[in-house]
């Protein structure tokens, strides 16, 4: 049994990258990750990696590009305005198929907003912030070890997909302390990389680009594109059904937000009210079905997100009408408190009864 | 004595070479080459190319290939 | 009397007829390059990564492994790469809107880093592959699609000099600012390419080679019109010569 450890998560997910491989990590300071890049500025020169700290975002995911290319697991992390600055380059990293890790701790905004947690990066990490059509595998943790765990999972998915993959939290989730192990995966995902720059040493020369001027060429990578991501919703979708079997209203809320959810069902549950939660933790590939397959059960959904309301725009799709999507949401920074959750619940079932 | 070979399928008739010479032995082609330009050419009666190199040099397109006299004896350098 | 060749296409430069336009100053400095690559023997562990303008296709050209950038990002797209492999030995490519302008960030910071890469900085004053803008290095008075009265410092300010800038870096260990308007600075232009690889491959720290470039088509000028522009109007502006060389002098 691996022994537990005292971490904060965004020192859990520098370690969890570590032990998954990773041994390039290129950023830039930003509130409230500052410690991801710390921790690694110690801790890869001990296992012969590189850590960079770069000029700015920009130049960071370029050095991800480089690095992913040349065939090294590869991280980077940043919140929201930084992740802004990274978009061009994100969108470079997924044509040029390239696997990497990117961490985002998200940060209330718009422009340079405020510190404290929030959700309201949600479009930009699943819609894809950049240009052209790609789409990022986003995964969001709601506790320090879960954050270890996608953490270890998004450099093997990244390598299976040849795409990069966010892990999207907050500064709730990157600095609240909790004991975490950190368990490498049975067998870990060996990615053939034969296209990787090394010089063309007995090899005919690779060339890692993104541009297509022949637009039959570009098509074809376009849906292959399309085709990848296609396999992506099919295998990786991730979410955690809670309390949902007999739940006559179901919370949908991921990361900080699930955690305080799960509070409210248990006090809502004491009430004798029969609520239960339906947490993402792949954000895209989103869970449709699974909200799709609840709506057809239960009346009312209420989503709760630290954001003016885009998560809750996916469950309308999933639900398709067939049960009333109700929102709830605190914004700039403040968090929702557990009670706050439950007058929401509680004020729903009055109009179902 | 030298003599200079301008591959057709690159030059691009850009005139440089031909402002480089010193011993203005290269001329714009009348005819117009496969890839639709007039290509430069030698044109050395006397035989005063010294194989200098110096078109070489300014070539845009790696499209000259320049020969000197082997000289007898002599180590390959 | 039989003839032995002296000087034909180096090994690194693939034998594919180039886009760019005739007479341009790239084609000369590919060549170069290729040269250097051949001469040093290090075709196999070279790396090179290409910008964003006229020389976004020289992957084409160079059978070197290849990376393509985003524009103005091959600095770092190349620190990435050799961070990983130190034993690469790898170069940027880049134009004047690259490396002067949206890239300026990271060409300051790749060279106060010390970063052991080289980069070929090609400076023809314009913006070539999107029909002939200002560029950073387009000179005061010099018509431009963008200046179309010529370039007024009130209002579009100066030509920067990259070289003298990031000549006062530390980490840029070998400088220099070469041309190819005539056969004695095309040799003294492939004299500073090889001083620059070497830095490198010594790991002495960053080395950079700007090189003043003739864009005929975007000048609107004959090929040799635009080299003499190239010694009459941009070398005053941009003196040529060795800004910096290693203390461990060769």
């Amino acid at each position: 049994m691996t022994e537990k450890k005292f971490m904060a998560g965004n020192e859990a997910i520098a370690e969890a990258a570590v032990q998954a491989g990773c041994r390039c990590y290129f950023g830039y300071p930003i509130t409230p990750q500052n410690e991801i890049g710390e921790y690694m500025s110690w801790r890869l020169p001990q296992v012969g990696g590189c850590y960079l700290q770069a000029e700015s975002e920009v130049a960071s995911i370029y050095m991800v590009f480089g690095a992913a290319g040349a065939g090294t697991r590869v991280m980077t992390s940043s919140s929201s305005p930084g992740i802004s600055l990274m978009q061009e380059g994100i969108s470079y990293i997924a044509a040029a198929e390239l696997p990497c890790v990117i961490v985002n701790m998200m940060r209330a905004g718009p422009g340079l907003g405020g510190i404290q947690p929030s959700q309201s990066d949600y479009f930009q990490a699943t819609k894809g912030g950049g240009h052209g059509d790609y789409h990022m595998l986003v995964l969001a943790p709601h506790t320090a070890q879960e954050a270890v765990n996608l953490t270890m999972l998004a450099f093997d998915l990244a390598d299976k997909y040849r795409n990069p993959v966010m892990i999207l939290g907050d500064g709730n989730i990157g600095q609240m302390m909790e004991p975490v192990e950190f368990k490498s995966p049975e067998k870990p995902f060996v990615a053939r990389k034969e296209w990787i720059v090394t010089g063309a040493k007995n090899r005919p020369r690779n060339i890692i680009k993104t541009l297509f001027l022949d637009p039959v060429i570009l098509e074809k990578r376009n849906l292959a594109m399309g085709a990848k991501l296609r396999e992506a919703v099919k295998n990786e979708v991730r979410f955690e059904p809670y309390m949902i079997e007999d739940a006559d209203i179901v919370i949908a809320a991921y990361g900080t937000v699930a955690r305080i959810a799960k509070t409210a069902i248990k006090i809502l549950r004491e009430k004798g009210l029969k609520v239960g939660l339906l947490r993402p933790i792949s954000l895209y590939p989103f869970p449709y079905q699974a909200f799709a397959q609840t709506a057809e059960r239960v009346k009312s959904i209420l989503v709760v997100e630290m954001s003016l309301g885009q998560m809750v725009e996916d469950v309308k799709l999933a639900v398709c009408g067939k049960s009333r999507v109700h929102f709830y949401c605190r914004v700039g920074g403040m968090v929702p408190s557990y009670d706050e959750i439950v007058a929401e619940v509680e004020k729903i079932a009055k109009e179902v009864k | 004595m030298g003599k200079v070979v301008i591959d057709e399928e690159f030059c691009k008739g850009c005139t440089l070479c031909i402002n480089a010479c010193p011993q203005h032995l290269l001329r714009t082609a009348k005819r117009v080459s496969k890839t639709s330009y007039h290509p430069a050419e030698l044109v050395d009666p006397e035989g005063k190319c010294t194989g200098c190199g110096l078109c070489a040099l300014v070539c845009p397109d790696a499209a000259i290939q320049v020969y000197r006299e082997k000289k007898a004896g002599v180590k390959e350098k | 009397m039989e003839m032995e060749m002296v000087s034909g296409r180096p090994k690194t430069l693939l034998p594919v007829p180039t886009h760019y336009c005739p007479g341009c100053g790239h084609g000369v400095i590919h060549r170069l390059v290729a040269e250097v690559i051949d001469g040093l023997g290090i075709r196999e562990k070279t790396v090179v990564v290409a910008p964003v303008g006229c020389a976004v296709l020289l992957y084409n050209y160079f059978d070197v492994d290849a990376y393509e950038a985003a524009h103005g990002r091959a600095p770092a797209i190349a620190t990435g790469c050799k961070r990983v492999n130190p034993e690469l030995v790898v170069f940027t490519y880049q134009g004047d809107g690259d490396f002067a302008a949206i890239g300026t960030a990271e060409a300051v910071h790749v060279a106060a880093r010390g970063e052991k890469i080289t980069t070929i900085f090609v400076n023809n004053a314009v913006y070539g592959m999107t029909g002939g803008q200002m560029a950073p290095t387009t000179l005061l008075g010099q018509k431009t699609t963008t200046t179309t009265s010529g370039r007024a410092s009130e209002t579009a300010g100066f030509p920067i000099r990259m070289s003298e800038m990031i000549a006062t870096l530390p980490g840029a260990a070998y400088v220099a600012r070469v041309s190819v308007s005539s056969p004695k600075n095309v040799a003294q232009a492939k004299m500073a390419v090889r001083k620059a690889f070497e830095t490198q491959i010594k790991g002495l720290g960053y080395s950079l080679v700007e090189f003043l470039s003739q864009c005929p088509t975007n000048w609107h000028m004959t090929p040799v019109e635009s080299v003499r522009w190239v010694e009459e109007q941009m070398v005053p502006y941009y003196p040529l010569g060795e800004l910096k060389v290693p203390k461990e002098e060769y």
